[in-house]
């Protein structure tokens, strides 16, 4: 099929490329835009590893054609650390708190667990559960995943403050 | 994997959708959230060749009380927005029960309510809740408009009523004022779908079931309403007894499915179970 025209913002800044139809926007950030920390897992929707939030709400980037995307602002685990590449608060506290292993579910994780704290930034235990729910991680590191997640909320907290 | 290759049309309105679906024919297919639809291209187990998208149709995304209609949904109303509707929450409050087992925020996020509908798994909570409501699912094609039963939408797995050239435009509940609702499920993981689920929606008056809907879902081929076990409540003091005659009678008619999750005996025995418990917390919120 005809590839289209497509633009759209992905972490702030304004990309464009070509693409056919059948192109997902996974496929798109990572072979058409070289964008690739949203990692590919089950293309299927059940794995979590390729969430990007677009229009700030986290979604599946394998269940979604890049043709979609045109025009909406996209933001991958690249679009969480500030300008400087300085990790954000949550990804600190990922390190800090062993929130990873193998890394491969850590851009999944970290895009679901930063949409949670965009919306509620005092969780308790049953929301981070909540809002990892669909993201699977294959070393089982979930409990760590947790932790980083709400000393991710206790610093940020105490920024505040 | 990689979906085949496809033509893909924005639809600007629901009409324009259904033009698009009478000049492609078969081969074309409505991309709503694609929660559903998606996975099934990627696997190669649909491939269509022309999708019609009707995430801009603005038109289809609504919520609200018709007069004499009950309360109405359209199509494209995402899952998470209807979570988000106090004014749902308040009339189909059995819709946002069963919402909360639906698939993942990130699913929830761009899954629709008629997608759900319109797709059919057996094991799907949204399809369930409107059979059990006895909800009214209204369709478009570019040459007429027609509301079918959503007792009578269903056939099995991924089979409804709704022919190649139509496309969803609203599903109507209607609104029981002070009912009480109840829903349960048991799957692999929350979230994943339902091995059985079990969904109740009942009023009381003056301590008696005044109305009673109940409907067991993952269980048949498709969502079925437990006609039998309505009977028995209607019009009876809710005893301990009576609603596990109730639960008894809405597994009769279920044909089990068995497969790699669950038998079908152990799909029977738990759908009674379940829908015991969907009846008493039904009548527990009724009561308070």
């Amino acid at each position: 099929m005809k590839p289209r025209n497509i633009s759209l913002t992905v972490n702030g800044s304004e990309r464009f490329a070509e693409a056919e139809p059948r192109v997902t926007l996974l496929d798109f950030l990572r072979y058409h835009l070289g964008v690739t920390g949203a990692h590919m897992g089950c293309e299927h929707g059940v794995c979590g590893a390729c969430s990007v939030l677009v229009d700030g709400e986290p979604v599946r980037a394998c269940l979604m054609f890049a043709v979609q995307a045109a025009g909406k602002s996209v933001t991958t685990v690249e679009g969480l650390a500030g300008s400087d590449g300085e990790p954000s608060p949550l990804q600190e506290a990922f390190r800090d708190a062993h929130g990873l292993q193998c890394g491969y579910c850590t851009p999944g994780m970290l895009i679901a667990a930063q949409a949670l704290l965009d919306e509620n930034p005092d969780p308790d235990e049953a929301d981070i559960r909540e809002a990892i729910g669909g993201n699977i991680c294959r070393c089982t590191g979930y409990v760590q995943i947790i932790e980083a997640i709400q000393l991710a909320v206790t610093n940020l907290r105490e920024a505040a403050q | 994997m990689k979906p085949a290759p496809f033509d893909y049309v924005a639809a600007a309105s629901a009409d324009d959708a259904v033009r698009h679906l009478a000049e492609h024919g078969d081969e074309a297919l409505i991309l709503a959230g694609g929660q559903s639809l998606v996975p099934m291209m990627n696997m190669r187990l649909a491939r269509p060749t022309v999708l019609i998208d009707i995430n801009d149709c603005a038109e289809l995304k609504f919520m609200g009380l018709e007069s004499g209609d009950g309360f109405a949904i359209g199509a494209g109303t995402r899952q998470k927005d209807i979570l988000k509707s106090a004014e749902t929450k308040a009339a189909v409050p059995l819709l946002l029960k069963a919402l909360a087992f639906v698939g993942h925020v990130q699913t929830r996020n761009r899954g629709t309510l008629g997608g759900s509908i319109a797709h059919g798994d057996p094991s799907a909570e949204m399809p369930l809740v409107a059979v059990t409501l006895d909800a009214a699912i209204r369709l478009r094609s570019s040459t007429s408009e027609r509301t079918v039963a959503a007792v009578e939408f269903y056939s099995g797995p991924m089979s409804t009523e709704r022919a190649p050239d139509e496309c969803l435009l609203a599903v109507n509940f209607p609104h029981t004022p002070g009912a009480g609702t109840g829903f349960h499920e048991v799957s692999e993981r929350h979230g994943d779908f339902a091995i059985v689920s079990a969904a109740a929606e009942i009023s009381l008056r003056d301590g008696k079931c005044a109305s009673a809907a109940i409907g067991i879902g993952g269980a048949h081929p498709y969502p079925i309403k437990a006609a039998k076990a309505e009977a028995i409540l209607i019009g009876e003091v809710p005893t301990d007894a009576l609603i596990e005659a109730a639960a008894e009678a809405a597994t009769e008619g279920i044909e089990a499915m068995d497969d790699v999750h669950a038998t079908a005996a152990y799909r029977m025995r738990v759908a009674r179970v379940l829908a015991a418990r969907a009846i008493s917390d039904a009548i527990a919120e009724a009561q308070s």
